[in-house]
């Protein structure tokens, strides 16, 4: 029989709990898994979670990671609330990298002060273009950005593939798929001595603080809104539903195509393959977790941030396969979406 | 003298929400093959008391006695079992689903969906509230919906029937039938619990009648021996104002005009609009009437920018704008009221200061793109002050208003934006006496400021009551508007069944009584 049932009013407790109880159980559950692979619990657990965050370096790794979810996050939240699914962040990341190394390879041995600037613009338009394309074609033909977005995914990493195995590969780079190492022209500075992280995370942390601003004070924001709950009263009011599209799918754009140049001329420091290990697949959750809000983001990237560590501390002393950190993210949303099933409804009290 | 057992009896029945008391020790009795009345304002307490019978909200205190038994309900699936049956005032219905499917979903025994759509057919027809088992919800009607909670309840074999303001959207006709239907039972043992602000259907109607007013009982009434100008009395607490329509002095100008408009619907159910053509003066209220799904909703579309249409077909203030868009409609000073308050003229979980922002931002509430939301929130005080809106404040959410104070709020806001041109559709759709004629009243005053106005209703007596022409719309088609003097209700309701020639001359009145 059923369980559930509908509650009056949506629980707002409930909206800023669930997260937190999707964080318990992929904990739980990692640890049945942990177990049950034969690996002593405790000490996996230690090592997935704890580890990262004892010393100064596994705190700037976190950071480094943190940032481009954040940033891409912040940029999807604005669509979510719209209920337009940019599922294509990865592809505006790439295509943003692109644009960004672009200017670096063209620009490479110039020590004008204008490189950096030109690359996160070329960042910005590169990633932006990515998001308008899904917009264009579902204002103009009516096609589901979810789609849409999530296939293009895939055309910008065969770009990618081909330009850093064609026209863009380092002549002195072995036949490997991938540019010339930027120079320090090209590439963030570092602000920590000794770790890698480097001024982009001011990108980010303005980025953190414009949204906030715009969520909170913005009409824009607000007619974003209006179209996520109640299309027909947007359309009562005379909201375009053509400028929300566009509008949040192009933002989201440009936010990804911004953490991908923060990538190439940050840790990565050149085009390669492995310029993104999913980020763009993970700020989805880490927009959800952090319930679109412009600081829940903040702190569930940090999570999300930290299972990445987790990941990789887990396949080098635990031997355990590169897929654990897929499997944490994948249980990391799937409670989520469990647990925001109570903010609507409750369990019965009685049968 | 040995008096039967109540079929239903509420002792003491108390429900708090944060800053206001629902109901406050409310007690009633139903007697077996009763038809009770529950009359009160918007606001009152009666849609939460139901609840409260139908297990859908949970009392503070108090007992509820069935059959002379203490029963705790403590949801709805169990409130059927106790053979309660309830149609909303909100309905309930997946518009994605069909009629037979939207039914099955509240069955509890095992059916077969073929079967079940002939048993609805058989049930709709013989309670006169035709139905196509098949057809999907979203694109049925507001009339028609309730027909289908009325129909699903009627499927259970309930010995109690709540129904919360069920004639609002029938046609004259349809309401006789339904009362002929709920006599029918009634006779048959079944109870009804009947809320409705019509005092003039309670009185043919109920056998009995409970007045609420702020959550208290104030009286009960047989209400036969009643005048409806004393149970308003009862309910409202003073005497029903009186519309006042003085006749308009200023300039006589034409502010809307509609030619050769034709609208093939975007529904696949939908009613195409054929060749719709009239005009609107300032000062003027130009009603439509007609039974909503003959066009209604995409008319209202067409005039309100929703949906737009050939460029020359509308123009307002001399100005084609046919071809434009809500916003850019409102821009020039078009205002509108839909039909559906919840989810189109306000968004449910916002508060009434952010609903104020849909429509008012254009009253200096933005600056550079930022809300200035101490101004939308000054807007929304002062529309709830000024159309008497019953909430806890400007900032309580719009779904949490009761469906009179929520319109009395939609067309306050409307009215506060100064328009040229108001289209309103079904104004007072389950808005109590009081509270009607407080929103009629406000209607006439704006049209008498120099205001066009386009009335759309299903409610006759409003039509004549406050509009200066009337036009009817019926499957898609608009009848010449006639001055209302020169109109009758029985001619209007002939035209509302789609017989508009034999109507279009003098001798309606005679047409109608052949047809009676």
């Amino acid at each position: 029989m059923h369980l559930l049932e509908p509650r009056a009013r949506p629980s707002r407790l409930m909206r800023w709990t669930a997260p937190l109880i999707a964080i318990v159980a992929t904990l739980l559950a990692g640890s049945l898994l942990f177990w049950s692979l034969g690996k002593p619990v405790l000490e996996s657990f230690e090592v997935f979670f704890i580890q990262p965050m004892t010393s100064s370096y596994g705190w700037s790794e976190l950071l480094i990671k943190a940032c481009p979810l954040i940033l891409i996050a912040e940029g999807l939240a604005i669509g979510f609330k719209a209920r337009i699914y940019n599922i294509g962040a990865e592809g505006q990341l790439i295509i943003g990298a692109l644009a960004g190394g672009g200017v670096a390879i063209y620009m490479d041995g110039s020590d004008s002060a204008w490189v950096m600037p030109a690359m996160i613009l070329a960042g910005a338009i590169g990633g932006g273009l990515w998001g308008a394309l899904p917009a264009l074609l579902r204002t103009r033909f009516n096609a589901q950005e979810t789609l849409t977005t999530l296939m293009l995914s895939y055309v910008a990493s065969f770009i990618l593939s081909f330009m850093v195995s064609g026209p863009w590969r380092d002549p002195e780079g072995m036949n490997f798929p991938q540019s010339i190492m930027f120079g320090d022209n090209a590439l963030f500075a570092i602000l920590l001595e000794g770790s890698r992280v480097n001024t982009s995370i001011y990108l980010t942390g303005a980025a953190v603080l414009a949204f906030w601003l715009f969520n909170a004070r913005s009409f824009m924001h607000f007619q974003l809104e209006v179209g996520g709950h109640a299309p027909a009263a947007s359309r009562y009011a005379g909201f375009s539903s053509h400028q929300t599209v566009w509008f949040s799918l192009v933002v989201s754009g440009i936010t990804a195509g911004l953490a991908g140049v923060g990538e190439i001329a940050g840790p990565v420091g050149q085009l390669n393959l492995n310029i993104s290990p999913g980020y763009g697949f993970a700020a989805i959750i880490v927009a959800y977790l952090g319930r679109l809000h412009a600081l829940g983001i903040v702190l569930a990237g940090l999570l999300m941030a930290l299972i990445y560590l987790g990941g990789e501390a887990a396949q080098v002393s635990l031997q355990m396969p590169f897929a654990i950190t897929g499997i944490f993210q994948g249980m990391l949303l799937f409670f989520l979406l469990g647990s925001d099933v109570f903010i609507d409804n409750r369990l019965r009290r009685s049968a | 003298m040995h008096s039967p057992v109540p079929r239903l009896e509420l002792l003491g029945i108390t429900k708090r929400y944060p800053g206001i008391v629902a109901c406050a020790e409310v007690s009633l009795s139903v007697l077996p093959g009763e038809i009770h009345a529950v009359l009160g304002e918007n606001g009152a307490g009666k849609s939460t008391l139901m609840k409260i019978i139908y297990g859908a909200v949970k009392a503070d205190a108090g007992t509820i006695l069935l059959n002379g038994h203490e029963v705790s309900i403590a949801n709805p699936a169990q409130a059927r079992r106790h053979g309660i049956g309830m149609v909303f005032q909100h309905f309930s219905l997946f518009e994605t689903l069909s009629v037979v499917e939207n039914i099955s979903l509240v069955l509890d025994e095992p059916f077969d969906l073929p079967a079940l759509a002939v048993r609805v057919k058989a049930v709709s027809e013989r309670y006169g509230l035709p139905l196509d088992p098949k057809r999907m919800v979203h694109s049925l009607s507001v009339g028609e919906r309730q027909r289908v909670e009325i129909v699903r309840c009627l499927l259970q074999d309930p010995k109690l029937l709540i129904l919360d303001e069920p004639t609002s959207v029938l046609t004259p006709q349809a309401v006789q039938t339904l009362f002929e239907t709920l006599r029918q039972l009634a006779s048959e043992g079944v109870s009804i619990l009947y809320i409705s602000h019509k005092l003039h259907e309670i009185q043919s109607l109920c056998d009995g009648a409970t007045i609420i007013r702020h959550g208290k009982v104030t009286g009960t009434a047989i209400p036969r021996q009643e005048t409806a100008a004393s149970l308003a009395r009862m309910m409202i607490g003073r005497e029903l104002p009186v519309c006042q329509a003085p006749a308009y002095e200023g300039e006589k100008r034409t502010v809307l005009t509609v030619e050769a408009l034709s609208l093939i619907s975007e529904e696949p159910f939908g009613t195409n609009l054929e060749d719709i053509s009239f005009s609107v003066n300032a000062g003027e209220i130009l009603g439509i009437a007609g039974i909503s799904g003959n066009g209604q909703a995409e008319l209202m579309a067409a005039l309100s920018g929703e949906t737009t249409v050939e460029k020359h077909s509308i123009h307002f203030d001399g100005e084609a704008i046919g071809h434009l868009n809500a916003g850019q409609r409102r821009n020039r000073g078009l205002v509108f009221v839909p039909e559906e308050r919840l989810g189109r003229g306000a968004v449910p979980p916002f508060s009434l200061s952010h609903n104020a922002l849909l429509t008012a931002h254009r009253k200096g509430m933005k600056n550079w793109g930022m809300v200035r939301y101490s101004k939308a929130r000054e807007f929304a005080d002062q529309c709830v002050a000024r159309f008497d809106v019953r909430c806890g404040g400007s900032g309580d959410d719009a779904r949490s208003l009761s469906g009179g104070n929520l319109q009395k709020f939609i067309v306050g806001r409307e009215i506060m934006l100064k328009p040229k041109l108001m289209i309103v559709a079904q104004p007072t759709w389950g808005v109590d006496v009081g509270a009607s004629a407080v929103l009629r009243q406000a209607l006439v005053d704006l049209s008498r400021n120099g205001v066009a106005i386009v009335l759309i209703s299903e409610e006759l007596e409003e039509l004549f009551e406050i509009s200066d022409r009337i036009a009817v719309l019926a499957e898609g088609r608009l009848s010449a508007a006639q001055p209302r003097g020169a109109t009758s209700a029985e001619s209007v309701g002939l035209k509302m069944s789609g017989l508009f020639d034999e109507t279009s001359t003098s001798q309606s009145s005679e047409v109608s009584h052949a047809s009676a």
